[in-house]
């Protein structure tokens, strides 16, 4: 039984558990105080000032976020030398900020515009002063970072160090140089950047930001000689609604697909497709080997941010990674081949765009191993190495999909609802829960359990691989093998794991891992704000989309089944494994 | 009356132990060793001594507030990271009396119940260093640090931990975080490092001159020590004196010592003519020749509006420009902010551009109030105490010297041709 | 020193603090005075032995004066520049350097003898102005005195 304490806020009794701070107190009559470094999940640096309340007995004002309550205590969260302190650090803070909010990306979402707005900010006192002069970070293809617009809030450098255990970033000089960098300034892509974006949901201006595709992809619908498809991963239809104001949970397939084919796209397809593949490939996989004693646990391959992670940290682990390729990386190889084929266009004209919740899958497209279809193509074409062409060509996140329906002035949220196109847009419910955290493994298990057994598989929810919790295991019997597996999200959590396997300690057979907090859902290039709760909202939506599907495990998929028996001939085929899978890369952190 | 610079005054004297033991030296920690530890913060409680750093708080109960801490184990530190602009006292006292130093800690360790110390001394005294090494390892094999020292069951080490060129490690709880191999940068208080300090361990942080005045205390009694000096902070001070002064140096007096007696009788009087003086370094404001008579305690000089801190009094002539030495010292806060919190590292990087534009022909009256009111700003929601002080300088200035702000502003004129009013770009 | 020798000594450093954190500091010392500067793979070796991101250490070293990522001359000048120095004359030092020396506040001589940099209060303010030389310190100082002073280390004087 806790120890309750009782004080005043703003005149109210409030009554709390020891070791609330005030900040959290406010909250419970309806306070939001206002702040800028404060963040529900990261640890407290009480740096930015702007949360300050008056407590009496004390001469100054006090962080709130940092203050723990104590028994009498009273405090003023709005006076007038509070609201004189708060717009005083606020028109700090613009004084150093460039002055283009028209043409940045975040105006919409700014937390420092909005709070200026919000603190009734009228006149900036240090227009006279100098700005700031740094060059941007461009080296990533993930992810760009401009120190102009950097306010110091150590937001991002907290989501890096403490929720993905990467720490490729911090703060470095002093004082007003303080600049947040990387090491030795390298840039983002030289050092362990993930390319996860969790720094960019993270962060209050836009100081960081995806690496933009939007026009890139204009180009491409505008240029007549190109065919320009599109695939979008599951976790975009559940959270784009979002950008037209929608509330978070709100599942518009649908209207995604009919808005993807008013811009223009030649072809509206779904990584879904992919997914199911991915399931193919990976179930057989994991059966192959437990049965020759292949490297356990097997680990997924599909989050390329968890990719980079493990080629950095953990490199001496990579054996135990899946040889697949990701949905995307896979959709990207098929359309390029197989669809090419089947439509006698030359895979040199087809644009393969993907929408992604993601940033680091910006990097995946770039990697040098993603060209299989030009491999495939090489000898028949007689290309050279300057005709080299990449599987997936661009990816756009969710937001910037969002803004090209805008710029075409297309009302969203009154479009009806259309259906994706065949065969690569032939998706089970297995494929669209790749989403969320948990998945990936549980689409696989769907497979293979009624490989192994050969059986039908009744029960088609695995409840205990899903939800928000940090590490989730499950055992399932699969004709007397008790398949022990584990779910991680979030790179600290797959931290935990992964010791483990290097340790040799590890009970498992089969691990996924998604670098970010909730899966993909919860991804670099998904709508701002994403939080604990728009994240669980936005998995409902993905497991009511997976209930309403009419199949809902990956080898039922009749598409699917085509695309093997046409083209693939079976899992693991030599053809599949040219075109499927991939290698990876031994990094390091030093 | 001498207790700081007893032995430093004495002719002969080396940093030695036999030079110390010939003194006197360890007598202390031999009778404290004999009695409890709550005696001996009863003593120094008495004595009424308050912290010699600059924020002056009680001594006595420090230590009690840390030896009544339940978390263990518990730790000593000694501030030596003197980087307060005029301020030169506590590098007298290592260099030339370290073992003082050492006594006061062991005493200390002894009475709040704490086995390991350190001295974290700023990295640009190098000569210290060497002379402080050399100390602690005489002590160590003469059984006054180390294992069951003098034959009791009392073990304490003390370990020497360099600085590198940070005045923001000053400060008590960016001086912690230092200690612990991480940047300077203060912690949020509450809680004080009595209760968590060094790894979040209970810690008494206290700087050298207070350290130095315990071996006395327990020899001669709080009571003693609480009846020299100034009733109010008693004690003797180490005064140092610069700027422009005929004879600068450290000064050891009673804490009733005027300022007037303190720059005519012991400095040899003011070079020119007084324009202003700076009691307690660049962090607090300024009094001038209004305040002569002002008695140098700490409770005396916060009266008069000004800060006596460690003691650092900078006198300043008429050859000077206050707008000038207002930016000089804005740069100095600019350049040692620890740039963690936003009300500092924004706030004193625009005060220094508001007085660089000021002093070259740029400035707007409304720049007075701005920064009267960044001031105040700064002082309620900086995380530590240089944010919070480091525009007392400024205001002070622009409040005693009006005019010379204003022809500045107004006229774009600086009467002593200083300042480069007239380039107006 | 060459980088194994310098990895040597520091080990030694850290082994003394039991591979903690406390360790960087002084680990840090003894990189910049006896290696010369730090560099990457300082910075890396330091990373790996305390277990930190290396851009932690990177940004720790950064926040302290005393440390460099860019060689520095034979011989470091620091030149006090705060209030009391100043008010004894801290400009006319620095310009007699720059003069004497031909380099500017922040930088280094053509022949990588002499750094000259500006530093704040360096406790030696009964003597302003003052500057240090490497580990010693000079007070009292006129233009007369300080050409005089970097004259005999031109001649090869060493600390």
């Amino acid at each position: 039984m806790t120890d309750m304490v009782n004080l005043i806020i703003d005149g109210q009794k409030v009554r709390v558990p020891a070791g609330t701070t005030v900040f959290e107190a406010a909250r419970k009559i309806n306070v939001n105080i206002p702040h800028l470094c404060y963040h529900e999940n990261l640890s407290i640096y009480g740096a930015c000032r702007i949360c300050v309340v008056e407590i009496k007995g004390r001469p100054r004002l006090e962080p709130s976020c940092a203050t723990l309550v104590e028994e009498g205590m009273e405090v003023k969260t709005n006076t007038a030398r509070i609201r004189k302190a708060r717009r005083m650090i606020v028109e700090l803070l613009l004084a150093n900020h460039p002055e283009d909010c028209f043409t940045c990306e975040r105006n919409q979402i700014c937390e420092l515009r909005k709070l200026a707005y919000d603190l009734g900010i009228r006149s900036l006192r240090f227009e006279k002063g100098r700005k700031y002069d740094y060059e941007q970070d461009f080296s990533s293809p993930a992810l760009v970072r401009d120190p102009n617009k950097c306010i110091q809030c150590s937001r991002c450098i907290r989501v890096c160090a403490e929720i993905q255990s990467v720490g490729a970033i911090d703060f470095v000089n002093r004082g007003a140089r303080t600049q947040v960098l990387t090491f030795f300034n390298k840039g983002l892509n030289n050092v362990e950047c993930t390319g996860c974006g969790q720094c960019i949901l993270a962060c209050p201006t836009g100081a960081l930001r995806p690496q933009f595709a939007v026009d890139e992809i204009w180009d491409a619908i505008s240029d007549p000689k190109k065919f320009v498809v599109v695939q979008t991963a599951p976790a975009v239809r559940a959270a784009i609604g979002e950008e037209f104001g929608m509330p978070p949970g709100s599942l518009v397939t649908g209207k995604m697909a009919a808005a993807l084919r008013r811009l223009g796209f030649d072809r509206v397809f779904d990584t879904q497709f992919g997914a199911d593949l991915t399931i193919m490939e990976e179930a057989h996989e994991l059966i192959e080997r437990i049965k020759s004693g292949g490297k356990l646990p097997m680990i997924t391959s599909c989050s390329p941010g968890w990719i980079k992670f493990i080629e950095h940290f953990f490199p001496d682990c990579l054996e135990h990674l899946s040889s697949c390729k990701s949905p995307q990386q896979m959709f990207g190889a098929i359309a390029k081949t197989y669809y090419a084929e089947k439509l006698g266009i030359d895979p040199r004209n087809m644009c393969v765009v993907s929408v992604m919740p993601c940033t680091a899958k910006k990097f995946e497209a770039k990697r040098p191993e993603m060209c299989s279809a030009f491999e495939y193509w090489k000898e028949r074409l007689n290309l050279k190495e300057e005709d080299r062409f990449p599987d997936v060509d661009i990816v756009v996140t969710t937001r910037g999909l969002a803004r090209m329906i805008k710029e075409a002035g297309i009302d969203f949220v009154n479009l009806p609802d259309e259906d994706f196109d065949e065969p690569l847009g032939v998706s089970t419910g297995a494929a669209v829960i790749f989403g969320a955290t948990g998945g990936v493994m549980e689409a696989a298990l769907r497979t293979a359990y009624e490989v192994v057994t050969g059986k039908i598989l009744e029960k088609i929810e695995f409840h205990s691989v899903r939800g928000m919790e940090a590490i989730k295991e499950a055992e399932v019997e699969l004709n007397g093998l008790e398949l022990k597996v584990a779910v991680a999200h979030g790179l600290s959590n797959a931290k935990v794991l992964l010791e483990r396997v290097q340790n040799g300690e590890s009970p498992y057979h089969f691990i996924e891992v998604m670098a970010c907090p909730g899966g993909c859902l919860g991804g670099g290039g998904q709508p701002i704000p994403t939080n604990l709760e728009i994240r669980k909202k936005r998995a409902e939506a993905i497991y009511l989309e997976d209930m309403a599907k009419p199949i809902r495990k990956s080898h039922e998929n009749p598409a699917i089944n085509r695309l093997y028996t046409e083209f693939l001939d079976k899992p693991l085929s030599e053809k599949a494994h040219h075109l499927l899978h991939t290698t990876y890369v031994r990094r390091s952190r030093y | 009356m001498k207790i700081l610079l007893k032995h430093v005054e004495t002719e002969g004297y080396s940093p030695n132990l036999q030079s110390y033991l010939t003194e006197g030296g360890y007598s202390a920690l031999k009778r404290a060793l004999k009695m409890k530890p709550e005696e001996i913060i009863s003593e120094v409680k008495l004595s009424k001594l308050v912290g010699r750093g600059g924020a002056a708080f009680p001594t006595g109960l420090k230590w009690e507030f840390t030896r009544k801490a339940k978390e263990s184990p518990k730790y000593v530190v000694c501030n030596a990271d003197e980087g307060e602009p005029g301020t030169f006292k506590d590098r007298i006292i290592l260099e030339k009396d370290p073992h003082l130093i050492l006594e006061g800690m062991v005493i200390c360790g002894f009475a709040i119940g704490a086995e390991q110390g350190f001295i974290y001394i700023r990295g640009e005294y190098f000569e210290a260093y060497k002379i402080l090494k050399n100390a602690i390892e005489e002590a160590e094999k003469n059984n006054y640090l180390g294992k069951n020292i003098l034959g009791s069951n009392f073990s304490f080490k003390i370990n020497l931990y360099r600085g590198a060129g940070a005045y923001v490690c000053g400060e008590e709880t960016a001086l912690l975080d230092s200690l612990e191999g991480k940047k300077g940068q203060s912690r949020v208080k509450p809680p004080f490092p009595t209760f968590v300090g060094l790894k979040n361990k209970p810690t008494v942080l206290n700087n050298v001159e207070t350290f130095a005045n315990i071996p006395e205390i327990i020899l001669n009694g709080g009571e003693w020590f609480s009846k020299i000096g100034s009733p109010l902070s008693p004690g003797t001070k180490l005064y140092c004196l610069s700027g422009d002064i005929n004879k600068p140096g450290v000064y050891e007096l009673p804490t009733n010592i005027t300022l007037k007696e303190l720059l005519e009788k012991y400095g040899g009087g003011v070079q020119g003519k007084l324009k202003a003086v700076l009691p307690g370094g660049v962090s607090g404001a300024i009094l001038t020749t209004e305040n002569l008579d002002v008695v140098m305690d700490y409770p005396s000089v916060q009266k008069a509006g000004g800060m006596l801190g460690s003691g650092a009094v900078i006198v300043i002539n008429e050859s000077h420009c206050m707008v000038d030495l207002a930016e000089k010292c804005a740069e100095f806060f600019e350049y040692e902010s620890c740039g963690k919190c936003a009300p500092c590292r924004e706030g004193t990087k625009r005060a220094r551009e508001i007085l660089l534009n000021i002093a070259q022909g740029r400035g707007e009256l409304s720049d007075l109030k701005l920064l009267k009111e960044l001031r105040e700003v700064m002082y309620d929601t900086s995380r530590c105490g240089l944010g919070q002080a480091a525009l007392n300088l400024t205001v002070s200035a622009v409040e005693k010297f009006p005019d010379e702000f204003e022809e500045h502003i107004s006229k774009k004129k600086c009467k002593l041709n200083i300042c480069p009013v007239g380039d107006v770009r | 020193m060459s980088l194994e020798k310098c990895k040597e000594e520091l080990k030694k450093v850290l082994d003394q603090y039991s591979h903690d954190r406390e360790a960087l500091l002084p680990c840090l010392h003894v990189a910049q005075e006896q290696c010369g500067c730090l560099t990457e793979d300082i910075i890396s070796f330091l990373a790996k032995e305390l277990n930190l991101p290396r851009v932690e250490v990177y940004s720790t070293a950064s926040f302290y004066s005393m440390f460099s990522f860019e060689k520095r001359g034979k011989h470091v000048i620091r030149v006090c520049t705060s209030l009391p120095c100043y008010l004894k004359g801290s400009e006319k030092i620095l310009k007699t350097l720059n003069e004497e020396l031909n380099v500017t506040v922040g930088h280094t001589t053509s022949d990588r003898v002499f750094t000259l940099e500006a530093v704040s209060c360096i406790g030696a303010c009964d003597k302003a102005p003052a500057m240090m030389i490497d580990e010693k310190l000079y007070g009292n100082l006129t233009p007369e005195k300080v050409r005089e002073i970097i004259s005999k280390y031109k001649g090869g004087r060493d600390a």
